[in-house]
């Protein structure tokens, strides 16, 4: 055989068996119920908010005042309109591109962070203290008032809710990557590349990291949905997305005053806060059965 | 016997583990390995035998630096390992290399096998990019794994076939001394000599020189040119496999032996069994280790403890009463 056939033949069977191999992981991803379920209610909120430019060209913000606190259905209101006039639908559509942004933003900030912080307080025992006893003060002061205070100081802002909802989520997922991050590192394999003289930086990255990343993005995945109940609660404060932008939270501020006549108000973004937050439960569920690997 | 090049020396090796309590304070020690001195010779296989708990492994990771040692000294090749920098001890990790027990944990679950492979060359700098597959794919085929391997994922494999990703991940780097920590005993007994037959062909192609660590008493005679016994994280006897069995002096050695069963049912063995636990290395007895169990013990033994003596020829016991 000549060298090139050797590579043919090596090609042909790693895509043969990458193609197995990924097969494998699809199956018992569409096999877990929680999971499906979960990644399409998500997956739905997301195409909608997507799409929201696309299906309402005019935007949330047009009012129209004759037309003020009609009921679902009434003068071409689909969901109904607020004190404004402003339709419901519209501003739901628009405010889930906020909410689910800021939550995207925050799982993502945390986890990246988290990991950073839960990884080297594990390899480094000198770092480890005094990483995991800022982390525990954190977590002593109750998070929507941490959050509270952050926006308080730095401002308000998608940007700097960002900050502040991240602030408040990363020791947990400090805490959840450190204590994986523990178990990988005593394991043989680490070992192993030690005794073939592997840097600190390889390891860690390379082999510890890849290996904790399911509980970290199960985590992540309750912290999105956590951050969209924390953003609507700070919303409905008024610290948090400033007027007159969407999000859930300002919908249902703006609700609050009528709430005794227009109940759909309160209703729906409520609804579409508390399914979000269900359909990313599930998913971090499902995903934390689907990607452990001793259910193999 | 013709005269063997010798290729590591230990003198006096100590390795201690602190016990810290509350406040990082030591309270006390794990005398896991406990003043050891040994030879290994170019291309011999050294077998270390002990019952669970009695340092051979923590021996084994220290004479190859995996573990610095607390005290003594470890020569490879005219090299003192013992305080080498990071720098120095990450060039000689090709030199050393290691086996494990386990082959479920010993291999990275989200690493295909060829990457594990490639990436051991990889951290060592050894042969262009471009050739590590090849390299890697040539020392699979020989270890008796398939080319499709390269491309599988642990979990996807048995745990012969893992225990033979272990030695090539060993091997790859060209080690001279490979230390082989109970590398079949997480396996069936018939993937058992399947390796073991393995290891032996590995030595003989590459003039290797293991250190062989088992607590099988039958695996280590099949495997070593010479044995040493460990007891309590001292070396109580050290013999070339043919004398040990033969005449086992100390008489740990001896109830070690008596323990291995017979495959005749017709022949009734006199077993010593000993008294009591193996004592806890933290606080281990004063005097000869062994005393608390020893069917010998005297009044010497529990204050003295006895130096390394060669009776024979390569057969070395540490015992008062012989």
């Amino acid at each position: 055989m000549t060298q090139e056939e050797i590579r043919q033949e090596r090609e042909a069977i790693k895509r043969r068996l990458q193609k197995e191999q990924r097969q494998l992981v699809v199956k018992k991803f569409l096999h877990n119920k929680l999971a499906m379920i979960g990644s399409v209610i998500t997956l739905s909120m997301v195409i909608l908010a997507l799409s929201a430019p696309l299906l309402f060209p005019e935007g949330p913000l047009v009012t129209s005042v004759f037309d003020r606190l009609s009921r679902p259905g009434e003068n071409g209101f689909l969901l109904g309109s607020d004190n404004l006039g402003r339709s419901i639908l519209v501003r739901l559509l628009y405010g889930a591109r906020i909410s689910l942004g800021i939550g995207a933003g925050v799982g993502l900030l945390s986890m990246i962070l988290g990991m950073v912080l839960g990884l080297y307080a594990c390899y480094y025992p000198r770092l480890d203290n005094a990483i995991m006893r800022v982390c525990d003060a954190l977590s002593a002061i109750p998070s929507t008032l941490l959050a509270i205070a952050m926006v308080a100081m730095l401002g308000g802002g998608i940007g700097n809710l960002i900050l502040s909802l991240t602030v408040v989520s990363v020791p947990r997922v400090a805490r959840v990557a450190r204590s994986s991050a523990m178990v990988v590192k005593e394991q043989t394999y680490i070992e192993a590349m030690q005794s073939l003289g592997a840097s600190d930086m390889r390891i860690i990255w390379l082999h510890i990291a890849p290996n904790i990343l399911s509980p970290v993005v199960v985590q992540a995945s309750y912290i999105f949905a956590n951050a969209i109940i924390t953003e609507a609660a700070l919303s409905f404060l008024g610290v948090g997305v400033p007027q007159p932008e969407p999000s859930w939270g300002n919908i249902l501020y703006d609700g609050k005053a009528v709430i005794h006549k227009a109940w759909w108000m309160i209703v729906y973004p409520g609804a579409a806060t508390a399914l979000t937050v269900l359909g990313l439960n599930i998913f971090g569920d499902g995903l934390r059965d689907v990607l452990d690997p001793h259910t193999n | 016997m013709e005269e063997k090049k010798l290729l590591l020396r230990a003198d006096n090796v100590k390795k201690y583990f602190p016990i810290t309590g509350l406040f990082g304070k030591v309270e006390n020690y794990v005398k896991a390995v406990d003043g050891v001195s040994l030879e290994l010779c170019k291309g011999e296989t050294y077998g270390l035998v002990g019952e669970t708990g009695c340092g051979k492994s923590t021996l084994g990771r220290t004479l190859i630096h995996l573990l610095p040692a607390t005290e003594g000294s470890v020569v490879l090749d005219g090299v003192e390992l013992t305080g080498l920098s990071a720098a120095e001890s990450r060039r000689l990790r090709s030199r050393v290399q290691m086996v494990f027990q386990d082959p479920y944990t010993s291999l990275n679950p989200r690493k295909r096998i060829g990457d594990i492979l490639t990436e051991a060359l990889d951290i060592q700098n050894i042969g262009a990019k471009g050739e590590r597959m090849d390299m890697a794919m040539e020392l699979m085929q020989q270890v008796g794994l398939l080319v499709e391997h390269y491309y599988r994922y642990p979990h996807e494999l048995s745990g012969g076939q893992r225990q033979r990703v272990g030695l090539a991940r060993a091997l790859i780097v060209n080690p001279e001394l490979v230390v082989c920590d109970e590398p079949v005993s997480a396996l069936d007994v018939s993937v058992q000599s399947q390796i073991l037959n393995l290891l032996v062909d590995m030595q003989k192609k590459r003039q290797l020189t293991y250190l062989f660590i088992s607590h099988d008493m039958s695996v280590i005679r099949y495997v070593s040119d010479r044995i040493g016994v460990m007891y309590l994280g001292h070396l109580v006897e050290e013999a070339d496999t043919a004398g040990l069995f033969a005449n086992p002096l100390h008489p740990y050695t001896r109830l070690l032996l008596s323990a291995v069963p017979s495959h005749d049912p017709h022949v009734k063995k006199q077993r010593t069994v000993p008294e009591g636990d193996l004592p806890s290395p933290i606080d281990p007895p004063s005097g000869c280790v062994f005393h608390t169990r020893c069917p010998k013990a005297c009044d010497r033994c529990k204050q003295e403890l006895p130096e390394m003596r060669e009776l024979e020829p390569g057969h070395k016991v540490a015992c008062h009463w012989i």
